[in-house]
């Protein structure tokens, strides 16, 4: 058991986690030194989006079932759960991100105003097409035009393919 | 004699020199696939360190750039690195009794640093002089445009890049200008300009970033949040927030004279006096007395010195760089001797009386 910070006699149920720029704190206290300090009434804690946000998952109330639900799930890329967010603050690995989607995304929001990233778009360059693939997809996709060209008499049209398809080395 | 090479970004050849020292811009990224450093491991952390490694190797926007192990390096090394703010007081572990942290590097060129293994895999910084965002950024975006290209980052289509601290999420950008107050905190303004930046999403630290205090009246200006606007809007807004406040200044500035000239005369004269003349100095107090001559040559009240020499003695007026210059140890009695001796060298050699 986690003993109480404020009393240090009884069981600490409350596990209040604040971020204040990237510095982190983890308070634990009992429900009644919680209740004392007020750190779990919502005017307090809403200073405070993280805390509020982690406060109300330590407590498990009836409002947050859906929370409290996946709080046990584990993350398939790391094995961390969102207790082990509640404790650290800090996500676990990329993937937690997508296994925690809806909490963080309402955590997200708290904090940003937003929840969708509107900057810069990342290309990975492990996903990037093939070159080589590309180019067969593409002596297809002319091959196909040059075809349907033909069939429909635009003999101009086809020569044009045509050229394409010997630039590209194909004839 | 200035040595133009070092420490570039404090050359004070940027806009707005005689108030904003320099600009700072950060881009966390993580590397795709790997746990974030709280969760992984030794093995972890080396292997991002040595995929980071291969991959600064052939990145043209590094050339030039020395790779440094950190977790290797003894505490004094780490210490200089720190002051020169190329790498976090955690990074570099500087509490005392503590270790850095297994796989802790940095890569460092001419106006960028990378720090590796930190909160997130990679913290890309890019440095430049006086108050130049956009610039900055460029840096900072070409490093992470050849790194992105070379190891494949963490990037979630709804959230951005992610990181470990939701704070960071987004566009994990961080733009930051060091802006010197003096006027707005001597006619007690200050607080309600802080104020008004908070309510505009933008946060204030001291020199020394995070958690530190405000010195010299010297602060940090950066944005708040990083997710759900563009890397544009975010530095167009900081900038426009940061011009605001230098027009504020100007006028609290003019307030003091017509107010308090005295008082003004006196304060500037006496910071130029104690730094030409101490025989022992803090750091606090040398950046305290910097602020004074700063603002004193801003306002045309002292002799004309290099706004640069200024900026300089900020990081090599600290302890490491200081011991470095005396051929003495850290834990020297002595370096508030040697520091003003340092001083009254580079007031002799660059603004001679």
């Amino acid at each position: 058991m986690t003993p109480c910070q404020g009393c240090h006699e009884r069981e600490a149920v409350v596990h209040l986690t604040q971020i204040e720029g990237d510095a982190v704190t983890t308070v634990h206290l009992c429900g009644k030194c919680a209740a004392e300090r007020g750190v779990a009434t919502e005017a307090e804690t809403s200073l405070s989006p993280l805390g509020a946000f982690l406060a109300t998952v330590g407590k498990g109330g009836a409002p947050l079932a859906r929370v409290a639900a996946t709080e046990a799930t584990a993350c398939p890329g790391c094995g961390a759960t969102l207790a082990d967010f509640r404790a650290s603050g800090r996500v676990g690995c990329p993937a937690c991100w997508t296994a925690f989607e809806r909490p963080l995304s309402e955590l997200v929001r708290r904090i940003h105003g937003a929840t969708r990233h509107t900057g810069e778009r990342y290309a990975d360059p492990a996903l990037a097409p093939d070159p080589t693939v590309q180019a067969i997809e593409e002596r297809t996709r002319l091959r196909e035009a040059l075809r349907q060209a033909i069939a429909d008499e635009a003999f101009e049209q086809a020569a044009e393919l045509r050229d394409r398809l010997r630039a590209l080395g194909e004839g | 004699m200035t040595r133009r090479d070092d420490l570039p970004w404090l050359d004070a050849s940027g806009p707005l020199s005689s108030i904003v020292v320099s600009t700072r811009v950060r881009l966390a990224r993580n590397l795709a696939g790997r746990p974030f450093r709280g969760r992984g491991g030794p093995l972890d952390r080396e292997s991002v360190a040595r995929l980071v490694e291969a991959a600064i190797a052939d990145a043209p926007g590094l050339a030039g750039g020395v790779w440094q192990r950190l977790d290797t390096m003894p505490r004094t090394a780490r210490r200089w690195w720190f002051e020169r703010q190329l790498v976090s007081k955690e990074l570099a572990a500087l509490e005392p009794g503590a270790r850095p942290v297994s796989g802790a590097a940095v890569l460092v060129a001419d106006r960028v640093a990378v720090m590796v293994n930190e909160e997130d895999h990679l913290r890309i910084q890019a440095l430049g002089a006086g108050s130049a965002l956009a610039e900055t950024y460029a840096g900072a975006e070409q490093v992470d445009r050849e790194l992105g290209q070379r190891i494949s980052f963490a990037f979630h289509s709804e959230f951005g890049y992610l990181t470990s601290c939701p704070t960071n999420v987004g566009t994990g950008l961080r733009a930051s200008v060091l802006i010197h107050l003096p006027a707005l905190v001597l006619t007690r303004e200050i607080g309600k300009v802080l104020q008004g930046l908070a309510q505009v999403g933008l946060t204030h630290r001291g020199l020394f970033g995070e958690g530190s205090e405000v010195q010299g009246n010297l602060f940090q200006l950066s944005n708040q949040t990083t997710l759900g606007r563009t890397e544009g809007e975010l530095l167009d807004h900081l900038g426009r927030m940061v011009r605001e406040v230098i027009d504020y200044e100007g006028r609290a500035r003019d307030l003091l004279m017509r107010d308090a000239p005295l008082l003004v005369e006196d304060r500037v004269w006496r910071a130029w006096g104690l730094l030409r003349h101490a025989r022992t100095l803090s750091f606090e107090e040398l950046v305290t007395l910097l602020g004074g001559v700063r603002l004193g040559v801003g306002m045309g009240l002292l002799p004309a010195v290099p706004m640069a020499m200024l900026n300089r003695l900020l990081v090599t007026g600290q302890d490491a760089h200081v011991a470095q210059a005396a051929g003495t140890e850290l834990d020297d009695d002595a370096l508030p001797a040697h520091r003003a001796t340092l001083v009254r060298r580079r007031f002799e050699e660059e603004a001679p009386e």
